[in-house]
């Protein structure tokens, strides 16, 4: 089982602006888990840490015992694949390449039949496999995103971490995605980490939840019941909400009430 | 990895699989049928120039060179030992542009970088110039020009890797680094012009133009093709990485690639290669910045098919300017540089055209 931990993390683009300030969690066992927060308190960024796109500047990452500092590009992408929110491809390829992409690590001379079985099944799991020769220029926002979804799983990684996967997505595919997600962490024992903004929806398919305040700080980590509250949401959002309970799934459903923003 | 829906419909799977295949053949046997019409032109080529030689003689008076059985001294010179060297200088300049404008265009994600934007080809120029209008150099060895273009056309890259090294250097802010040099190179270059001999002026200005006829013989072929052939097996050795890193920087990171090396590596290839060109047959503009978009049109962005045929479409297109410039068919010879300004200048027009507001 894979472990991944993170040990008193900060970071900072200019020491006077610290990101994320003594970031310490442990993700171990499988499920999903979700990073919550308002804009600005460094989710993206320590999801990038854990990866290595961004090198902290104090503190350990570990990922199943082993410093990340002293860990090559090559051995962390072995264990983790991180999907980020936006693509910035200058030049576009067809989807069935930009997917095919993701398997890198995994493609043997004379396996390419299995690699496109892979790539197939991501298509056809998300629902794009009749864009498979479109050029990724042709494609809207939520379907480029389930275009960089797909490359992501085709990586087969133990842990998958995902930036606001989301954020384009219309309600149903919003759902079926983290829906999928989580059912993908739990038939391959994985850990999924996502970013999310909706707060109903992570507080249903969430195994975990990390909420992160300012200034780059973890204020919360537990499960949905524990972390989805009014007094939270209120100090981490700055909005009053309502929290009831699903009456199916027994899970905290929040209805929002009024920014205090505009009550300053 | 299993996944929930793994009920997959076989005849769709066959199908995508049979038509993936067919795409792949397609970009293979575009790939083919410029490499064909390049050595049909490479031929046509041969039998241009002051004196008129068929088609098929030029087949024959190679054939009678290589089994030693020459029956006429003076067609097996101009066509061996003048022609010929000439075409396979136009091909070998135009696969090594071609490639570097194709590589540098991926790494620095802009469609405008080639050897002129990063500087290379200013950096050439002055060290060019300075071995003309001085003689620096030129008392020790006859391949002055040569090495000293080389040596300054390497600057550039140097300025721009460090840049990166020191400033962690977004691509944009490495072409931008490019064309602060080349401004620099440019204002040396017009300096030592105005302080020229008139005498020197001349081959000066037919230098900063370009052209393959200053390759018209074998003494200077094994150094371009050692380079352009090193450069482009590596080049596609490396193609799968810069299919990764084409994805952006922080997808080629978790996919295991080292982005700023691969960048930095890629960026060293492109100089050595390009400066290994132009540093002989001088600044030839357009092969590098327009042959590989019109490839992409054909073959999509996979740089497994598109670096080769980018190479085979340079060489191709090289040729055809060099083949027009040295034909004489509007009364005089014109240089391949000039040629190759008038076709590339309306292409890329055309290409931005048809581009309109679509991402490259």
């Amino acid at each position: 089982m894979t472990k991944i931990e993170l040990s008193h993390v900060s970071f900072a683009y200019n020491p006077e602006e610290p990101v994320l300030k003594d970031i310490s969690m442990t993700f171990e066992e499988p499920g999903l888990y979700c990073i919550l927060g308002p804009n600005g308190v460094g989710k993206s960024t320590v999801v990038k840490c854990i990866c290595k796109i961004n090198e902290h500047t104090e503190g350990d990452i570990f990922i199943d015992g082993q410093n990340t500092k002293e860990l090559r590009y090559k051995d962390i992408a072995k264990v983790v694949s991180f999907v980020p929110a936006t693509s910035n491809e200058m030049f576009s390829m067809s989807v069935i390449d930009t997917i095919m992409i993701g398997r890198y690590n995994k493609r043997k001379w004379g396996q390419e039949e299995e690699d496109l079985r892979q790539v197939y099944k991501a298509m056809n799991l998300l629902h794009i496999e009749n864009l498979a020769y479109h050029k990724s220029n042709q494609l809207s926002a939520g379907q480029h995103q389930k275009v960089s979804l797909a490359r992501g799983l085709v990586q087969e990684p133990k842990v998958l971490i995902l930036d606001e996967p989301t954020a384009n997505l219309d309600v149903k595919y919003q759902v079926y995605v983290t829906e999928l997600l989580r059912a993908i962490a739990k038939q391959n024992q994985m850990i999924i980490i996502m970013i999310s903004h909706d707060l109903n929806i992570t507080a249903k398919y969430a195994d975990r939840i990390i909420m992160m305040a300012r200034p780059g700080v973890v204020y919360t980590v537990g499960t949905p019941e524990e972390v989805i509250t009014s007094e939270n949401i209120e100090h981490v959002y700055g909005i009053k909400s309502t929290i009831i309970k699903d009456p199916n799934v027994g899970v905290p459903v929040v209805i929002l009430g009024e920014s205090l923003m505009d009550n300053e | 990895m299993d996944w929930s829906n793994d009920g997959l419909d076989p005849s769709n799977f066959e199908t995508c699989v049979k038509k993936y295949r067919l795409e792949i053949k397609h970009k293979i046997l575009f790939i083919i049928a410029l490499i064909v019409g390049t050595v049909v032109l490479s031929s046509y080529s041969t039998t241009l120039g002051t004196m008129d030689i068929g088609f098929l003689d030029t087949y024959r008076i190679i054939w009678e060179h290589i089994i030693g059985d020459i029956k006429d001294t003076t067609l097996d010179f101009l066509v061996v030992e003048y022609r010929l060297p000439r075409v396979c200088a136009a091909i070998i300049t135009g696969v090594g542009l071609s490639i570097c404008g194709c590589l540098m265009q991926g790494v620095l994600k802009n469609p405008l970088a080639d050897p002129y934007t990063t500087g290379v080809s200013s950096g050439a120029a002055f060290g060019a110039t300075l071995v003309m209008t001085t003689g620096f150099l030129a008392a020790i060895t006859g391949f002055a020009t040569v090495i000293s273009a080389f040596v300054f056309a390497m600057v550039p890259i140097t300025v721009i890797i460090m840049m990166s090294k020191f400033s962690n250097a977004s691509p944009t802010t490495m072409i931008m680094a490019g064309i602060g040099v080349m401004y620099v190179f440019n204002a040396f270059t017009t300096l030592m012009m105005l302080w020229a001999d008139p005498m020197n002026l001349t081959n000066l200005y037919r230098w900063q133009v370009g052209s393959i006829a200053m390759v018209s013989s074998w003494a200077n072929i094994p150094y371009m093709a050692g380079v352009v052939i090193v450069g482009l097996i590596i080049m596609m050795v490396l193609s799968k990485q810069l299919n990764v890193l084409a994805s952006g920087d922080e997808s080629a990171k978790s996919m295991g690639i080292n982005a700023d090396r691969l960048r930095l590596v890629s960026l060293v290839l492109t100089g050595v290669v390009s400066a290994g060109v132009v540093s002989f047959t001088g600044l030839i503009g357009f092969v590098g910045l327009v042959c590989p978009h019109i490839v992409r049109m054909f073959v999509g962005s996979d740089n497994k098919y598109l670096i080769p045929g980018s190479a085979a479409l340079g060489a191709f297109v090289l040729l055809v300017a060099d083949t027009i410039g040295k034909s004489g068919w509007i009364g005089f010879t014109i240089q391949t540089g000039v040629v190759m300004a008038f076709i590339g200048g309306p292409v890329f027009l055309w290409l931005i055209l048809r581009r309109s507001n679509q991402a490259w």
